[in-house]
């Protein structure tokens, strides 16, 4: 009965989510205020419903229902209950529900926290997202219904959760990173509610920038737990592997990150218009694009979501209708005035250009090395392979290449600049820091390494300027605590961003460079030096979990006299799938990682397979990609984008006027 | 010196790239595989890695031989040491590679015949994106009309009310 | 170019990558051609299965032939298996790679489901798999009387495949090998006469 329940509220939904992007355009169109204003409502009904059918399969799975189909293939009685939740979205079907379902929070939080907009605007923005509710909601119950029965011949027991996705990471990572892909809709959703409207000004701008930031927030936590997820989860170290799904995650993050410091020019100082908009049309092409290349089948990733080229086909046409409407509306509607510009060449609009310019060229390379392989297959030209080796060589010297400008960023001025201004300020910190990145590495334990002194220079120079900055401010307000008070919640998420991402670089590049990792022959009682830490193999325990039995190895890690921490590997062998999985045993720091993962028995001596790792300062890159999002979401508590949100009735007046 | 490195072909790795994506498989990984290679130089076992992790394995999703236990990277492994003590060069090996299983091999493109654009695109892209901000920039000199109108302005402010004067982007 | 018509290009871009993807939908991202087609076979010098004498490569060549890589422990080849016997009976010139397998099981094998091929070559340790870029079993390779590979076929040999993709490549290699004791087209197995044969 509950997925009979839970598919008719899906349709509902789909149902409701059709009238939402018909009768607002129409009402908007026709100037009907009264259909303009059923918007809000219909989004609730969406919301509702969707949460509604997205209950109804979590309880499926709950109740260990193995009549349902994704239930039997993806439960298992024996699965703890968190993870028969998480499991809701361990499979295509069931993610794609939640797709839908976070597409419909955001919904309602647009129809809650805009009623300060325009009526016109707001029926636009509704119904804009209400279309791609329709887009999913019918991908969902034309081509993969989570609801689907198998009758008769229901099984006794589930097939089990992919041992790998039994795990807290992955319980929250898909929605997070969901909340970002689909978060980018309402940038998409005011930007085409602007071509519609034909206005393109610096209110759509004000509007949009909150609900980018936090969008581009949510997914640089998603992405970053994805990471870290890897890290501990997979047992031998990795963070970061340039597969195609990945870069499917990460190019609406790289566009998103143009998006969001376009956005910043187009409001500040109305510039960049049409510019503006089509990053915000590109950013969520990218995650639909990624939408279609994960569930396609089109390229090979490690990720085995059952190819369909049904589902493909969909996506695709989906995919056409959605980012080919709006480019062609943008092609239409944009502003094409000749770009004039108003500020000189030192400035802070240049330096945002300059990161526009880097990260747009990083998107689109990161784009071609994806679909390059695809490409050559469909030129006929042979099959090729883009790999990390790729990859690292082209983005790391991108990146390296924005950081220069990225320090001088803070300091600078709008409209127009001096280079005596820049040198007065930032010449001492300059020199401060680049004795700094020449001395810091000698401190670590490997010693000097070029690489960790030039990225020590890059992330002390980005900190320069947001000090020298700080400083600047500090002056200004006479004294440290009245400027600190005065610092508006936009300006403390730029500040948190920026230093995230200074930490991110100096954590990439010290345990890329610093790692230590050696794969072993160990049995009970040897031990090896790593890094100056002693790994003492004690003994192999047998241990028993809910559904798993497992091999664990146990080691003692010493320095010295001073015992550092008793780490216990594990090899686990799931009962209802029969796969082995490794759980590494993690000593985790602020400045190092230890890290033992179990391989397989070798020989007949009791000796096994050991990996250990010493992993400088691996947990910076989290932490820093942490920061980032702390930061991204600190902006929207600006008091400036509340007031956009009451300062409901003039607005209405001067802006309602349908088109 | 004699450097034992045994490859634990994680099991798991298989699966891993699930990772910031949301996604997940449904091929389970296979049994894991432990070879233990003698070398006669580290500067040897620092190529074995590397090469490793640059081969692709021709029958896997999307992995390099380093991680991955099927058969056929095994042979590949296996090769790879063989070729490495025999004192081959790292062109020699990838070209060998290439000869056997084609170009599908190399996770790093070789920079020459249809890749080379691979290689150029950043280039190319970034070359463009600095000749449009160039232009932009030095069209702009001299021609400083206000984007924003002062009626534009004015409407904004009352529309937002708006307290200009904040911060950063 | 006018500003206006400047701001189709997105539109014009997305379009050219709609249709690569289309495209791609079609495409198979797993299918790797051989990079050995068009060139020599390797040389080998490996034992034969029946009796362990030793085989190079110019005893197989000399007339075109599929080269087919099986063994005990690959389940599709004892799929294909009795579809390779009607080839042979066709009169299609047949030789395998015994790949990695137990030499013992292997003949065990031949014994009792019968041997479709000429010789069998053992490749324990699948250095010659290696060296032909064989990635898993089945595996067949098809090569000309000159000893060069002209295509190869990955997976199940079955009579759909046959008939449709393999039976005009091998009539290529059999009318272009010219050599006077080849199988004139008239005389060639075709799918239906093997089918025929078979069809007891």
């Amino acid at each position: 009965m509950i997925p009979e329940l839970g598919h008719l509220a899906l349709v509902i939904a789909l149902g409701m989510s059709l009238l939402l992007t018909v009768v607002p355009l129409w009402g908007s169109w026709a100037g009907n205020y009264a259909a303009m204003r059923v918007a809000p409502t219909l989004a609730a009904g969406v919301t509702v419903f969707c949460t509604l059918a997205f209950a109804c399969l979590a309880t499926s799975f709950l109740q260990d229902d193995f009549s349902v189909r994704v239930v039997a293939s993806n439960s298992n009685s024996l699965l703890p209950p968190i993870y028969k939740f998480s499991a809701v979205w361990g499979n295509h079907e069931g993610s794609l529900l939640l797709w839908s379902l976070i597409l419909s929070f955001w919904l309602a939080a647009v129809a809650t926290f805009s009623r300060g907009l325009p009526t016109v605007m707001l029926a636009r923005v509704l119904a804009v997202m209400g279309a791609i509710a329709v887009g999913f909601l019918s991908f969902s119950l034309f081509t993969s219904n989570p609801f689907a029965r198998l009758l008769p011949g229901v099984p006794a027991d589930g097939n089990d959760l992919n041992p790998l996705l039994q795990d807290p990471g992955l319980i929250i990572h898909p929605p997070l990173l969901y909340m970002g892909y689909v978060g980018f809709s309402v940038a998409f959703a005011f930007a085409v509610a602007a071509l519609l409207g034909g206005r393109l000004d610096a209110a759509w701008a004000r509007w949009s920038r909150p609900w980018t930031n936090v969008a581009w927030a949510f997914l640089s936590v998603g992405i970053m737990l994805g990471s870290w997820w890897a890290y501990y989860e997979l047992g031998w170290g990795g963070w970061w592997f340039w597969d195609p799904v990945e870069n499917a995650s990460f190019m609406p993050w790289l566009a998103g990150t143009a998006l969001i410091h376009s956005l910043a020019v187009t409001e500040k100082r109305g510039l960049f218009k049409s510019w503006t908009v089509l990053l915000a049309i590109f950013a969520f092409s990218l995650s639909l694009l990624g939408t279609f290349l994960v569930r396609s089948g089109v390229l090979t990733s490690v990720h085995a979501f059952a190819a369909d080229p049904a589902r493909g086909l969909f996506v695709l046409i989906f995919l056409a209708i959605v980012v080919g409407g709006s480019l062609t509306l943008y092609a239409l509607r944009a502003p094409a005035v000749r770009s004039r510009i108003s500020f000189s060449v030192l400035s802070r609009e240049t330096l945002l250009m300059v990161n526009n310019v880097v990260f747009l060229v990083a998107t689109l390379t990161v784009l071609f090395g994806t679909l390059f392989p695809l490409l050559m297959d469909a030129l006929g030209a042979g099959k090729y392979s883009v790999g990390p080796p790729y990859f690292n060589a082209v983005f790391v010297p991108l990146m390296a290449l924005l950081v220069p400008f990225m320090g001088i960023g803070p300091i600078s001025r709008w409209r127009d600049d001096s280079y005596q201004r820049w040198r007065s300020q930032l010449l001492l910190p300059g020199i401060v820091v680049l004795a700094l990145a020449v001395l810091l590495p000698f401190t670590a334990d490997q010693g000097f390494n070029i690489w960790v002194s030039l990225a020590v220079l890059l992330a002390g120079w980005l900190l320069a300027g947001l000090v020298t900055d700080f400083r600047e401010r500090a002056r200004r307000s006479r004294g440290l605590l009245a400027a600190l008070r005065r610092q508006t919640p936009s300006y403390w998420g730029m500040v948190l961003a920026h230093t995230g991402f200074a930490a991110v670089i100096v954590g990439i590049v010290a345990t890329s460079q610093y790692s230590i990792e050696r794969d072993l022959r160990m049995a009970p009682g040897d031990s090896e030096t790593l890094a100056g830490y002693r790994f003492e193999f004690v003994e192999v325990q047998r241990l028993r979990g809910p559904n798993y039995l497992a091999d664990a190895a146990l080691f003692n890690v010493s320095r010295g006299e001073r015992d550092v921490a008793s780490l216990l590997a594990e090899k686990r062998r799931y009962f209802a799938s029969g796969s082995m999985m490794t759980e590494a045993a993690i000593d985790a720091g602020l400045f190092r990682d230890l890290y033992v993962a179990m391989g397989e028995p070798v020989g007949d001596d009791g000796a096994w397979a050991i990996r250990l790792h010493y992993k400088p300062m691996v947990r910076w890159m989290w932490l820093g990609a942490l920061a980032m999002g702390i930061g991204g979401l600190t902006t929207v508590f600006d008091r400036r984008y509340r007031r956009a949100v009451t300062a409901a009735s003039p607005a209405e007046a001067s802006h309602g006027a349908p088109a | 010196m004699n450097l034992v490195v045994s490859a634990i072909a994680g099991a798991r790795r298989h699966a891993l790239r699930i990772v910031a994506t949301g996604l997940f498989l449904l091929g389970l990984p296979a049994l894991a595989v432990i070879e233990t290679y003698e070398f006669s130089d580290p500067e040897l076992e620092r190529r074995y890695h590397q090469l490793s992790q640059e081969l692709r394995c021709p029958k896997c999703q999307n992995q390099n031989i380093a991680d991955s236990n099927a058969p056929i990277s095994q042979d590949l492994r296996k090769l790879l040491y063989e070729r490495l003590e025999s004192g081959a060069s790292d062109a020699e090996i990838l070209d060998d590679m290439v000869g056997r299983y084609g170009e599908f091999v190399r996770y790093r493109p070789a920079a020459e015949g249809a890749t080379l654009w691979l290689w150029l695109a950043p280039l190319l892209l970034l070359a463009s994106g600095a000749l449009l901000l160039f232009v932009l920039l030095r069209r702009g000199r001299g021609e400083a009309a206000p984007p924003v109108s002062d009626a534009e302005r004015e409407r904004l402010e009352a529309m937002l009310a708006v307290r200009e004067g904040d911060t950063g982007p | 170019m006018a500003p206006r018509l400047k701001l189709f290009l997105p539109l014009g871009l997305f379009a050219l990558l709609a249709v690569l993807l289309f495209r791609g939908l079609s495409l198979d991202p797993q299918a790797l051609p051989s990079a050995l087609v068009d060139r020599p076979m390797p040389d080998f010098r490996l034992p034969r299965l029946a009796d362990g004498e030793t085989m190079v490569k110019g005893d197989i060549v000399g007339e075109p032939l599929l080269l087919n890589v099986w063994a005990t422990w690959c389940i599709s080849c004892r799929v294909e298996h009795p579809y390779l016997q009607r080839l042979a009976e066709g009169g299609v010139n047949i030789y395998g790679i015994n790949y990695k397998d137990d030499s013992e099981a292997a003949r065990a094998w031949l014994d009792e489901l019968g041997d479709p091929y000429r010789s069998s070559i053992v490749d324990e340790s699948g250095t010659l798999g290696l060296d032909l870029g064989v990635y898993g079993a089945p595996e067949t390779y098809f090569i000309d009387a000159d000893g060069v590979v002209r295509y190869r076929h990955v997976g199940v040999i079955d009579e759909r495949i046959w008939s449709t993709r393999l039976a005009p490549i091998w009539a290529d290699l059999q009318a272009s090998s010219g050599s006077p004791g080849a199988v004139g087209a008239a005389a060639l197995p075709t799918a239906a006469g093997i089918g025929e044969g078979a069809g007891s």
